[in-house]
């Protein structure tokens, strides 16, 4: 077995990153320009890299799917960003911070990673604020802050409810300043299809025009994946219609390992299913959490009456109602962690007390906090939510409570990476959502914004000097090579034989059913048979797709069926890969709840004695994939069973 | 519901557009509308007898109002009927039982059709880069409340920089003018003290590089605010027209006093 070396820097934890930061290799400017980088996508972290790249003085090339680089999803991100700044004095620090968020991981994070993360954390909202990004801010004229779940202080920045559309248009900013001096070069509407080896070094990349329907190839020193997440494998997420895992799987292919596939991150407050046409589910902000409360009748009657619409949850008596949250979590209430939430909804809806018409609902209610602060007060924390939980489901949140269900939301899971975010191949780096390291079994809201941009803008810009620093002798890469024929030949042979099978299926139709399979047994629980009989399904799943599919159109030109096709490919291996990841890891860990593994009161069994580790999987052509282990050593943090009751 | 569709297709950019009819029946009023579309592309895919079909392409992502990508003329007006919305946030609630509804793409001489419904935007992008940003490279700066910002300059500043730069305001105005859109990155700068630096060069070379690439002069109809998804009000077009004015009489001044630092 293949052992990890995670590349930890020794010394104390708080000294780590300026350890290596003060030992690693420099590349000094007259090289950097001999020097290529790929960066793919756009989000926060793959636009905050390719910019800071650019500044720097390396010749980059930047790619997204989308028409332009702002259209990546972080742009989704409603409620907040993380960091450690203390400017409320509410007792936070950059241990507080790194505490809280391992905690919040259940324990199953890399301590010297998260630290570096609390510890550049606040050197991002400096570096935001330079370029305007118009943070909330106080009478003062100093900048807001508010609470986010699994923390007691107030640590999170935001701009109304559209904090990710701002910081990404800050780092688009960043980028489009790059690509307008020539430093960077933008392929949009490219997607990005296979990894290029050369003697076992990432050295470019095939991606395919989705305009012309051509694949081109691209060569550099080193490649950076920044390509978001894996919840679409559910078909129903929170994710954007094109985020995907292609990038991911096509490296996990050429040997980049996969870690921890089993961590989905299951968000508690999205707006519930409602039809079989859905395309997608909708989040609302975990930010709601902190004026509204969480509620499913105390009575089986008035539930089934409220289902049935002969009763308004207006008319549910205050001594009917079950907060479960605040009865169950004192200490954190209804701002527990998602994993938490998440479960403690499915327990009462699975137990009968479940609202809406499909009884897989719980109330938001912001009664109380309409009458404490005004209803002013609250459209102007939450006005666009309101409005768009309004325009979805037809009903006024501030006359009756919004109703709430958990759906897939985020992927902790990712492409293996040691301190300097490299994977394993040489050359190949992953940040933000791609990689798995710095949030565990769970991820703590407002962390995801804070991880991208660190990755981006401050642990890259180094790490990766220190990788090329070994390759400034090395010349610029011709792309007409047998690895890139390869390559080519490889993804020409699925585009025909995709377009050849002429079956009777659609892609979505298959995607749907692959979905089901993993909300069923991979989702919110999990146990054994399940999980088997996930693997058995998927397996059957992927002959039938092969054998049956029907994408239409044509190879050349936009195909939007040929596009979702190849990333069906993808997600039917990955799924399997989560559920094989699943079964073999008998406990439960933040967003993994395996049904065998829990304590009387329903809370999560972690088996710290066998699984303190990441398992990290590799593929093997024509085989299951092999895991292997990177053990978790808490050199600085006692590990604890997870409270937030007291 | 039962509708009559009449949506443009067009091969590529090249290729000459149509419309073409579809019938869709069983609609639910629940139904986004661009799940209205996946039905139909389902209804294509499943067709068994006109092999080979294609799909209508159709730009769209977050399906959550924010990314920008969705761009649809529906019954004359972008984004269709319902105010303050994207596409993708529209419901078919807002249609009725029987409905013909037209789909065009964006009709703009700088945002050439793609395929089908998409256009190319790109010349947003290069609006952006040519001066919507502010200079600052990473790392290196102050504290980020070493600047306090007046909390309604900073309100307002917010409020034109939720733009989620879909183009509407360009496929609404009859000159396929971008003054919205750019005057929504100019005055969030304008607003910001962050963005006094370079306020002369950024205006200018913004201004610049929109009528390069084709965009009209404003209308003054305000058509771009009443279809605005975002609901990006016109006063930063007059903000911005006061800023590139007012940096215009400063760099003439400058230049009268003999510094040439213009």
């Amino acid at each position: 077995m293949t052992k990890l070396n995670a590349k930890i820097p020794s010394g104390p934890l708080a000294e780590k990153w300026t350890h290596y930061k003060t030992d690693q290799k420099l590349v000094n400017p007259a090289n950097k320009r001999k020097l290529d980088i790929i960066v793919v996508g756009t989000g926060l972290a793959g636009a905050a890299a390719a910019a800071s790249f650019g500044e720097m003085g390396f010749k980059v090339k930047v790619f997204c799917i989308q028409d332009s680089p702002r259209r990546a999803h972080s742009i989704a991100a409603q409620g907040g960003i993380n960091a450690a700044k203390n400017y409320p004095n509410d007792g936070d620090s950059v241990y507080r911070l790194f505490y809280d968020t391992i905690k919040g991981g259940d324990y199953r994070a890399r301590e010297a990673n998260v630290y570096r993360l609390a510890e550049v954390s606040n050197s991002i909202i400096d570096q935001c604020v330079a370029q305007g990004v118009p943070f909330a801010r106080e009478y003062s004229g100093y900048l807001d802050n508010r609470s986010f779940g699994g923390a007691q202080v107030s640590r999170t920045f935001y701009a109304r409810g559209q904090t990710g559309q701002q910081l990404l248009l800050g780092a688009y900013g960043a980028l489009s300043k790059e690509i307008g001096l020539g430093h960077v070069e933008l392929f949009h509407r490219h997607e990005m299809l296979d990894l290029v080896l050369v003697d076992g070094r990432a050295r470019g990349i095939v991606a395919r025009n989705v305009v012309t329907g051509e694949l081109e190839r691209f060569a550099a020193h080193a490649v950076v994946l920044a390509t978001g997440g894996y919840g679409n494998v559910y078909f129903l997420s929170t994710n954007a219609m094109n985020s995907n895992a292609s990038a991911a799987m096509r490296a996990f292919k050429r040997g980049a390992y996969f870690a921890n596939p089993a961590y989905v991150q299951i968000h508690p407050t999205c707006i519930p299913v409602h039809g079989d046409y859905q395309s997608k589910l909708t989040l609302m902000s975990e930010s709601l959490r902190n004026d509204g409360r969480i509620w499913v009748p105390k009575k089986k009657e008035d539930a089934e009456r409220v289902r049935k619409g002969t009763m308004k949850p207006i008319d549910i008596p205050e001594a009917d109602r079950d907060y479960y949250l605040e009865r169950r979590y004192p200490a954190f209430g209804n701002l527990v962690p998602r994993d938490v939430a998440s479960r403690a909804a499915k327990e009462r809806c699975d137990a009968g007390f479940g609202v809406g018409n499909t009884g897989l609902a719980v109330y938001l209610d912001f009664a109380e906090s309409i009458q404490r602060l005004g209803r002013n007060v609250i459209e102007a924390r939450y006005g666009n939510l309101f409005q768009m939980y309004e325009k979805i489901v037809d009903e006024n949140p501030y006359e009756t409570p919004m109703m709430i269900y958990p759906a897939v939301h985020y992927t902790m899971g990712g492409l293996w990476v040691d301190y300097e975010l490299q994977t394993t191949i040489p050359g190949l780096f992953a940040a933000g959502e791609a990689n798995f390291s710095d949030h565990g079994a769970n991820r703590l809201g407002a962390s995801a914004l804070m991880q991208g941009l660190a990755d981006g803008y401050f642990v890259l810009p180094y790490t990766i000097q220190n990788y090329l620093a070994d390759q400034i002798s090395v010349p610029r890469f011709k792309t007409d090579t047998p690895e890139f024929d390869e390559a080519e030949r490889k993804i020409q042979f699925e585009i025909d034989r995709l377009l050849s099978i002429k079956g009777k299926q659609s892609v979505d139709t298959f995607h749907r059913k692959l979905g089901i399979i993993m909300w069923e047994n991979v989702g919110m629980g999990r146990n054994e048979a399940g999980l088997k009989l996930a693997i058995e399904k998927i397996q059957l799943l992927r002959e039938e797709f092969w054998k049956d599919v029907r994408v239409v159109g044509s190879k050349t030109g936009v195909n939007q069926e040929l596009e979702k096709a190849l990333r069906l490919i993808d997600y039917l291996e990955l799924g399997e890969l989560m559920a094989r990841d699943a079964l073999l890891r008998n406990e439960s860990c933040g967003g993994h709840f395996r049904e065998e593994y829990q304590t009387e009161d329903g809370e999560a069994l972690r088996d710290d004695q066998n699984y303190k580790y990441v398992s990290a999987w590799e593929y093997k052509p024509g085989d299951v994939p092999e895991k292997h282990i990177e053990p978790l050593n808490y050199e600085f943090i006692e590990v604890k069973t997870r409270n937030y009751k007291v | 519901m039962k509708l009559t569709l009449k949506i443009w297709r067009q091969e590529n950019a090249k290729a000459k557009g149509r419309f073409e009819t579809y019938k869709l029946d069983n609609i639910s009023s629940d139904c986004s509308f661009l799940e209205m579309l996946d039905i139909l592309n389902e209804q294509l895919v499943n067709d068994q007898i006109k092999l080979p079909v294609d799909t209508i392409s159709f730009d769209h992502d977050c399906r959550e109002g924010i990314c920008g990508m969705c761009s649809l003329y529906i019954n004359g007006r972008p984004h269709g009927p319902e105010q303050g919305t994207t596409v993708c946030q529209l419901h078919m609630r807002h249609f009725k039982d029987g409905d013909t509804i037209t789909i065009e793409p964006w009709r703009a001489g700088p945002f050439p059709v793609v395929k089908d419904l998409m256009v190319d935007r790109l010349a947003f992008d290069k609006i952006i880069q040519a001066g919507g940003f502010t200079s600052v490279s990473t790392g290196g700066v102050p504290d980020a409340n070493a600047i306090p910002i007046r909390k309604e300059d900073a309100d307002l500043a917010m409020d034109a920089a939720a733009c989620i730069g879909c183009g509407a305001c360009v496929a609404a105005c009859k000159n396929a003018s971008a003054m919205l859109f750019v005057a929504a990155k100019v005055s969030q700068f304008a607003l910001l003290p962050q963005g006094q630096i370079e306020a002369r060069e950024r205006v200018h070379a913004m201004v610049a590089k929109m009528d390069e690439l084709g965009f009209g002069n404003c209308s003054n109809t305000y058509a771009c605010e009443a279809e605005c998804p975002k609901n990006i009000s016109v006063e930063n077009i007059a903000r911005m027209n006061r800023e590139y004015f007012s940096q215009a009489i400063t760099k003439a001044n400058r230049n009268q006093s003999g510094g040439g630092a213009g």
